[in-house]
């Protein structure tokens, strides 16, 4: 039920991250979502992709520090409140958020909440079990 | 003025024969003490008796920095550890440092000569003197602190940083002299102007500057901003430490190198061969009278030249120019000395790091900045994706140069390959400072 995330690291320089969409651009890859971390000296560029191996091998190839990451992706319906249900589950069972970022799908009816966890596996069967739609990575890559 | 007028103004042929009677004796003291200078001259096919002439010295192998590490931390002393009574060192990781050692007798030589550095400034007992040379393991603070108590002076041990109090200082004690680097004057005249602080007005007279490069421009500056006679001190801890050599103020032009204890010459740093008088080269010094630490032929690295003018304060001792440059890569950070080495060597104990780095340096305002760019390795950019890792990366590297090296720097992580990649010193240093 796990996602791949890439994770690029990026100076805070003018045009870091448009090398980066260049070389997926070129490689013919499709970005499904992302997110950027930024400090005063880098930023992190996290994104999921619909072929991962593909990706992360390009742009090693072109010199970028990249790194795989595992994040859990949990459907949420597109309400207000949707974000807060998931949290609650989360905080009450002692699960540490590292960070998060979401997108909403094409339908416009769920919105896809990307987690990274330091214990994805306990908190993938937490979130089952309380009733939470956690999507397969396949499904993501795919959409 | 001259503090030790017998031994300053030496006519040349006496200074000679002196020179020339202990460097006898230190060629053989050295040969039968120090395991390393035995089997040196033994290489180089010389013995101590060899020595007939000043001229003969040239036949004897130079002493290197690296000398100095291989035999980390008391391998080159020529005195058992209980006749020794002091111990500096520079900065560095194990092995990277070096280490000096001084016996009472050697402490006595290093307070004359420094005494001697502030008489020919025109210091006095008179005189109320900051000394704002860092105290502790650097040569600096305690090697003129002895000198000046030495003359009488009331010497205040203030010690490197804390400007503002620095600038109390200066406006409630009064001092009429001050010790530092020339970088450093320039930050205190500029903090003193922008706290409203008339710096003219301030009863400071005299200012002897050293432990960094400088010019006549930054002289001239000082001398204004602060309404003082601004002078060179210069020493290398390998040797004695501050007091090797001093301008006067009579002079004010080269430093006066003090040739009764020290023997310079100057070489042509890449075929070692010794040059004339007045042309520049790397100064290489022997010590002459030194028992804890003596040192053969050491190649400084300073480059300057002698200057075998007589001047008009009277001393017969030969000056040597400002030192312009180094003829290896080592920086000099707000006083501090750094070799790129020794920060690699920080970045390397760091797991998961590897040795791709640069050193950004520059000036701004007056006092000297240090980036270190490490460029993200794979290692620990697999373990985490995570901005506090990286940020918590940053943070050790800049603790770990200021435990090991004594001086702050910023530490930025960079791309992979982002550095280029040059063997030798141009790849890893960037010195943007205009002295």
């Amino acid at each position: 039920m796990k996602v791949e995330q890439l994770s690029i690291f990026l100076e805070n320089k003018p045009g870091g991250l448009e090398q980066v969409t260049r070389i997926l651009k070129d490689a013919e890859i499709n970005i499904r979502t992302l997110s950027l971390a930024d400090t005063t000296d880098f930023g992190i560029l996290r994104m999921i992709v619909n072929d991962v191996d593909a990706a992360a091998l390009v742009l090693k190839t072109q010199g970028l520090r990249v790194s795989r990451t595992t994040v859990v992706a949990v459907e949420v319906p597109d309400r207000p409140g949707g974000l807060h249900g998931i949290l609650e589950v989360l905080s009450g069972n002692g699960i540490n958020v590292e960070y998060l970022y979401a997108f909403v799908e094409k339908s416009g009816q769920n919105a896809v909440i990307i987690f990274r966890f330091d214990d994805p596996d306990t908190a993938i069967e937490v979130l089952q079990k309380n009733g939470l739609t956690v999507l397969p990575g396949a499904k993501l890559y795919a959409l | 003025m001259i503090y030790n007028e017998d031994f300053e103004t030496l006519p040349r042929e006496v200074l000679e024969a002196l020179q020339l009677k202990r460097l006898r004796q230190v060629v053989q003291r050295v040969y039968h003490t120090v395991g390393f200078y035995r089997r040196a001259f033994d290489e180089a096919g010389v013995q101590p008796d060899d020595i007939k002439t000043l001229d003969d010295l040239r036949r004897f192998p130079f002493t290197a920095k690296q000398d100095l590490r291989a035999n980390y931390p008391f391998g080159l002393f020529a005195v058992p550890m209980s006749s020794i009574v002091r111990l500096h060192a520079s900065s560095g990781t194990t092995g990277r440092s070096t280490v000096v050692g001084y016996t009472k007798r050697d402490i006595d030589t290093w307070t004359e000569l420094m005494a001697r550095c502030l008489v020919a400034a025109g210091l006095t007992k008179n005189d109320i003197f900051l000394n704002a040379y860092g105290y502790g393991l650097f040569t600096g603070g305690l090697g003129i602190h002895y000198g000046a108590e030495k003359i009488g002076a009331s010497v205040i041990p203030m010690s490197g940083g804390n400007t503002k109090r620095q600038l109390m200082i200066l406006q409630d004690f009064g001092p009429t002299a001050i010790c530092c680097t020339p970088s450093y004057a320039l930050n205190l005249a500029e903090e003193g102007k922008a706290m409203g602080i008339d710096m003219k007005t301030l009863k400071l007279r005299v200012g002897i500057f050293g432990a960094e490069p400088w010019s006549e421009k930054m002289r001239l500056e000082i001398e204004d901003a602060l309404g003082i006679t601004a002078l060179n001190l210069y020493g290398l801890s390998e040797i004695m430490g501050p007091g090797v050599s001093m301008e006067c103020q009579e002079g004010r032009y080269g430093m006066h190198v003090f040739e009764d204890h020290f023997l310079v010459e100057a070489i042509n740093p890449d075929t070692g061969e010794v040059l004339p008088p007045g042309e520049e080269g790397e100064l290489v010094f022997t010590t002459l009278t030194k028992e804890a630490f003596p040192l053969i032929r050491f190649r400084s690295r300073d480059i300057s030249r002698l200057l075998p003018e007589p001047c008009r304060c009277g001393r017969t001792l030969y000056r040597m120019d400002r030192v312009t440059g180094r003829s290896d890569d080592m920086l000099i950070i707000r006083g501090v000395n750094i070799f790129p080495s020794q920060v690699e060597a920080v970045i390397m104990e760091i797991e998961g790091l590897e040795p791709h780095y640069q050193l950004i340096v520059d000036r701004a305002g007056n006092l000297d900045t240090l980036e270190v760019q490490v460029e993200v390795s794979e290692q620990l950019f697999s373990n985490a994706d995570e901005v506090k890792v990286l940020q918590n990366m940053e943070r050790r590297i800049t603790k770990n140069i200021k435990d090991y090296l004594g001086v702050s720097a910023r530490v930025k992580l960079v791309e992979p390959k982002s550095l280029q990649r040059f063997e030798g010193k141009a790849s890893r240093v960037l010195d943007k400072r205009q002295i």
